[in-house]
């Protein structure tokens, strides 16, 4: 896929407790394909002690109005610089970038842990629009660092599971009773334990499972190498050749 | 006119990428016209196929980046196969950066990469500091980086540049000697050894402990280090080290360098290329310059 760098828009923020925020960004002209599990790479301004770009996944995508949206936690000075932006204000992108989700698959499931959620919204989208209604199970510490919710009525069936039980049921993710029916795709996105867990589950099971996931970056285009994953077939850049991969190319990820 | 030459190299206008920045040009051809650069140093290139070091490689630091990725390549079989028969039509100087353990792996890979038509030099690296075996260990002590390089010219017949390390007490030395052992041209700086530690966790950011720094934080030094070289060798260098705008493109060319290579600042506007070489045109004509070499060395 053609790769694009640009400025583009903020026309709409919103903000989420104290940690997460999401920003709606149009495009300058027509935004072009964007797979569900792709990423940008996102230019900090004004912070002299923020040198790189920061790769963040797209949340959602409305191709009619040219707009994609980020929904960011805050977990370090590039994020925080992020968060103190306003409509109106023109944020550089290098985008879209890496392997998205395959979307196949009849039953579906997804699973996003905290801020691992945020590809999944327009993942289950293009679930939706293939015709196929995934269930869609997100889990946190407490129900507040759960940020999007209603959003996924639309295209999911919504589960929750929270560790302290003020939302859904209580307890992880991997030990919510929604694991007592059968898939035949789980999409997961979300705090390494928790993927490695379902990557485990689903290899055990033989269920089709996707991880998407997320290292530190320097380029997000292949070039550097910097943000390589351990994968069964060697050493893997996740900005290029993920951050999406099959669990079955990640046994020995998944055991670590 | 923008044109230099290293050597036999006839580049368009002085703009490289540095080796480890630019994967095979491909990576960028979305964003810029390959076409148009001076040439493009690949990533390194080892006489076998190497995994690098393990994750985490990199670890931001202030106005730059320090990096351990130890030299992750395909190995020259492997390029020689499959990579060199996708980019071999760039209208542009492709150059292979060959590293190794051992003087024989750096002579073999030479030998392979000569064989290729549309390879018109290779950079010798001398300086890698995120490898156990060779690498930096040539480049810090002057009889063996003499001695690499007059092995590797014995099977390498085109342009031959040597690129050097930071690391050192005094880098002229070392150019000297790559000289004097048959280099055409030395490439500097390679990255500065260097070390973060996240003290949350109370541990190294990098696997490997030490890696490599590069980005706006090493101009300076860079700076200074290719204007002691340039009065030392009569060989034509080759400046790069945190360059990030067409300002830091004409202080090394000013300090002495011929061409210039540019690598970190590709992460962060994979269009920066493009910019400067368009940013040093506008230099010279709001200059009254006609020739890019009239600023060559002036300090």
């Amino acid at each position: 896929m053609k790769k694009y760098i640009s400025d583009f828009t903020i026309v709409e923020k919103q903000t989420y407790g104290q940690q997460y925020f999401k920003l709606v960004l149009k495009h300058p002209d027509i935004l072009p394909e964007i797979l569900p599990g792709q990423f940008v790479e996102v230019e900090v301004k004004d912070n002299k002690n923020v040198y790189l770009r920061r790769p963040i996944s797209i949340h959602d995508v409305d191709i009619e109005a040219n707009t994609l949206s980020l929904l960011i936690q805050i977990v370090g000075k590039g994020t925080a610089t992020l968060s103190h932006l306003t409509i109106g204000d023109k944020l550089n992108l290098v985008y879209p970038l890496g392997k998205g989700f395959s979307i196949e698959g009849k039953n579906v499931l997804l699973i996003g842990g905290g801020c691992g959620l945020a590809p999944l919204l327009h993942t289950a989208r293009c679930y939706s629009n293939k015709g196929i209604r995934p269930k869609v199970l997100l889990g946190g510490r407490t129900a507040d660092l759960i940020p999007i919710k209603e959003e996924f009525n639309t295209f999911a069936d919504l589960y929750f599971a929270t560790e302290d039980g003020s939302l859904g049921e209580k307890g992880l993710v991997t030990t919510h009773s929604i694991f007592l029916q059968s898939y035949d795709r789980i999409v997961t996105c979300g705090p390494n334990p928790m993927m490695k867990a379902i990557a485990r589950y689903a290899n055990e099971k033989g269920i089709e499972c996707e991880v998407s996931l997320e290292n530190s970056m320097a380029c997000g285009i292949g070039a550097c190498l910097c943000c390589v994953a351990d994968t069964d077939n060697g050493h893997k850049c996740v900005c290029k050749e993920g951050p999406v991969f099959n669990a079955k190319d990640l046994i020995k990820w998944s055991n670590s | 006119m923008l044109e230099v030459n290293i050597h036999k190299l006839k580049l368009k206008n002085p703009v490289m990428t540095a080796s480890g920045t630019f994967g095979y040009g491909e990576e960028f051809a979305d964003f810029i016209d390959i076409n148009r650069l001076g040439g493009i140093i690949v990533k390194g290139t080892t006489g076998s196929h190497r995994e690098g070091n393990p994750y985490p490689r990199m670890a931001e630091t202030p106005s730059g980046m320090l990096n351990a990725v130890g030299l992750q390549n395909v190995g020259v079989d492997a390029f020689c196969e499959n990579i060199y028969p996708r980019i071999q039509h760039f209208d542009t100087n492709v150059i292979v950066n060959v590293s190794g353990s051992t003087i024989d792996e750096y002579c073999q890979t030479a030998e392979k990469i000569n064989a290729l038509d549309n390879i018109p030099a290779i950079e010798l690296n001398i300086s890698c500091p995120n490898v156990k075996k060779g690498g930096m260990g040539f480049g810090t002590n002057p009889e063996m980086a003499a001695q690499v390089v007059s092995e590797v010219r014995k099977v390498y017949n085109k342009t031959l540049i040597v690129k050097l390390t930071p690391n050192v007490t005094n880098i002229t030395e070392i150019a000297v000697a790559v000289e004097g052992a048959g280099a055409d041209s030395v490439s500097l700086i390679n990255t500065m050894l260097g070390m973060a530690i996240d003290v949350e966790r109370r541990k190294p950011m990098l696997s490997t402990i030490t890696g490599g720094l590069s980005g706006a934080a090493v101009k300076p030094v860079a700076v200074r280090m290719v204007w002691q070289v340039a009065k030392a060798v009569k060989i034509p260098v080759i400046g790069l080290g945190g360059i990030s705008s067409t300002n830091d493109a004409l202080e090394f060319l000013m300090a002495g360098a011929t061409a210039i290579e540019i690598g970190t600042a590709n992460f962060i506007d994979p269009t920066i290329t493009i910019k400067i070489i368009e940013g040093i045109q506008e230099y010279l004509d709001r200059h009254n310059i006609k020739d890019i070499k009239d600023i060559i060395g002036i300090i």
